[in-house]
């Protein structure tokens, strides 16, 4: 394994130093937890908004703390969720009396430990309210799994939840902005490389010379299918299939559109991709209103990508389009 | 049988340490399904435990149990921190300012412990999961008791029905956590989180003996 590190144990730790240090005026690190805030926080009159999950996928979460997302992002270690304890810390240090959103990825652990929080914030009569994120249409959504992963798409409810709350808008407000942005967005990924956990050391899976898997997870969890390689339209178009069935668009409405660099696949790769999602909509006659090509949701070193398609509404427009300014995402 | 606090404090110490040295196995056995840090989680949230409890002076059983819960939530993270803290926690309620309990006390301990599970993870027998041990056990004590059956042999019984719960899980396919993604992929492998709990179990038996 190669890796530029000082200690596994110390990769989540070192991590949330340095981005504290390039980004000195807009995020601070809680003392007592592994949480980065809003400088300005608890924002008065406002409704706060907190993620968080495993670490290994940045810039998620971190970089989307700021003005217009979020308040906190919780960080747990490699690909493992943060405890309630942590989740407590940042709910108590951004509430400012008008309640907390915690938005969180459809992971076991994740919507244990969050909910754990949220009990403990609500013994200390803190208005919690949550939302899970479940946009990976490569996991069938039934009763006998733990149900569709939240991926990359889960950086459009920051965003947009986070622009509702800028407007002053209730708990309740905020919270039904970000139900409707779930269900309105529907990613799927791909990989041709594995990623490496620090403390493990090795590879989570490995993939032939010539192979890929499709509608691989965050974490390396497994996909569809495994099969050789394809041009990046054949599977570019294979995503968008499986996205397009799973939503229903006609002629004449508009979509935000994100595709996503897992870590390791350069932009030269993703702008390729794009190119291809941009002719399979064109041609379906529906309008892309906003496109983000780079990496917001990564796996370690993992090779591959996802596309996230948003349906978008006048409501869901205008909170996309207003300002926005954290370490990762600006809107100006 | 009683059991004082000080005592509860040495079956926790025990269990520790067989966590400890079954670690590898057991994030081997979630490595094949899941994300293969169980047993690495595990053994950091029971030394926390440790940590938390060996100065106590064991007057309160509810309280030594609640301290290894909340350690375990705050420090083993994942998915089996809630369930295994919520656990504890569960039974700590149960046995509030006790010095002392005795078998029955400890069957309504591993109920409630057994309730808070399916509570956090919404989650039910044959789900291929940590309720594959416990839920047996659990009935194992209760049937045992209802008989009139010694404590030690209550145990033993409780152990194997554990341990049959853990041989079932390979027949079965997940339907929660990360492993359900697999589908039938998960069929012939050994749920690891009911893996641990059967070592809980087995270790409480051969430390009360």
């Amino acid at each position: 394994m190669k890796k530029i590190i000082n200690d596994p144990n110390l990769v989540v730790e070192d991590m949330l130093r340095g981005m504290v240090a390039a980004h000195p005026k807009d995020i601070k690190k809680l003392d007592n937890a592994d949480v980065l805030v809003r400088v300005d926080s608890p924002v008065e009159g406002k409704v706060a908004l907190v993620s968080g999950g495993g670490s290994g996928h940045e810039p998620a979460h971190g970089g989307y703390v700021g003005k217009g997302m979020l308040d906190a992002a919780v960080a747990g270690a490699v690909f493992t969720s943060p405890t309630p304890d942590q989740v407590y810390e940042a709910i108590k240090a951004v509430d400012s009396g008008k309640g907390v959103l915690l938005v969180i990825k459809n992971y076991t652990g994740d919507i244990m430990n969050f909910e754990m929080a949220k009990d403990m914030a609500e013994m200390e009569e803190i208005n919690v309210k949550t939302v899970v994120v479940n946009d990976d249409v490569a996991v069938e959504n039934s009763t006998y799994t733990a149900g569709r992963r939240g991926i990359a798409g889960t950086v459009f409810i920051h965003k947009i939840a986070g622009a509702k709350a800028e407007t002053g808008a209730s708990l309740e407000g905020v919270t039904r902005v970000a139900e409707k942005v779930i269900s309105n967005v529907r990613s799927m990924g791909m990989a041709i490389s594995s990623c490496i956990v620090p403390a493990a050391g090795k590879p989570n899976f490995t993939l032939g010379e010539t192979e890929m898997e499709i509608g691989m997870g965050i974490h390396g969890e497994p996909g569809t299918h495994r099969e050789k390689l394809k041009t990046a339209d054949e599977i570019t178009e294979h995503l968008m299939n499986k996205i397009l069935e799973d939503i229903q668009l006609s002629s004449g409405e508009e979509v935000a559109v994100m595709v996503n660099g897992l870590s390791s696949t350069p932009l030269m790769e993703l702008y390729i991709v794009n190119k291809k999602v941009n002719e399979i909509l064109e041609e379906k006659g529906i309008k892309i209103h906003r496109t983000f090509v780079g990496e917001f949701m990564t796996s370690l070193e993992m090779a591959g990508f996802s596309v996230t398609v948003l349906k978008l509404d006048s409501e869901l427009k205008e909170l996309l389009d207003a300002p926005a300014n954290t370490p990762a995402f600006k809107v100006i | 049988m009683s059991i004082q606090g000080k005592k509860v404090i040495q079956v926790l110490v025990k269990i520790s340490e067989k966590i400890d040295e079954n670690k590898a196995y057991l994030s081997e056995l979630d490595a094949a399904i899941g994300d293969g840090d169980h047993g690495l989680n595990l053994n950091k949230g029971f030394k926390a435990v440790i940590e938390k409890i060996k100065e106590d002076d064991g007057s309160d059983i509810g309280g030594i149990l609640k301290k290894a819960g909340m350690a375990l939530v705050s420090n083993v993270g994942g998915a089996s921190g809630p369930l295994y803290g919520t656990a504890f926690m569960k039974a700590a309620m149960s046995v509030n300012g006790k010095s002392e309990i005795d078998m029955s006390d400890f069957s309504k301990m591993l109920e409630d412990a057994l309730e808070g599970i399916k509570m956090r993870g919404k989650g039910q027998a044959n789900d291929k999961t940590m309720i594959d041990a416990i839920e047996p056990a659990s009935n194992s004590i209760k049937h045992g008791i209802a008989q009139g059956l010694e404590a030690k042999e209550v145990l033993k019984l409780a152990k194997e029905a554990a341990y049959k719960g853990v041989e079932h899980t390979k027949e079965i396919i997940a339907r929660k956590g990360r492993a359900s993604y697999l589908g039938e992929r998960s069929l012939g492998h050994q749920d690891a989180g009911a893996t641990s709990s059967a070592i809980i179990i087995e270790t409480i038996y051969e430390a009360l003996n």
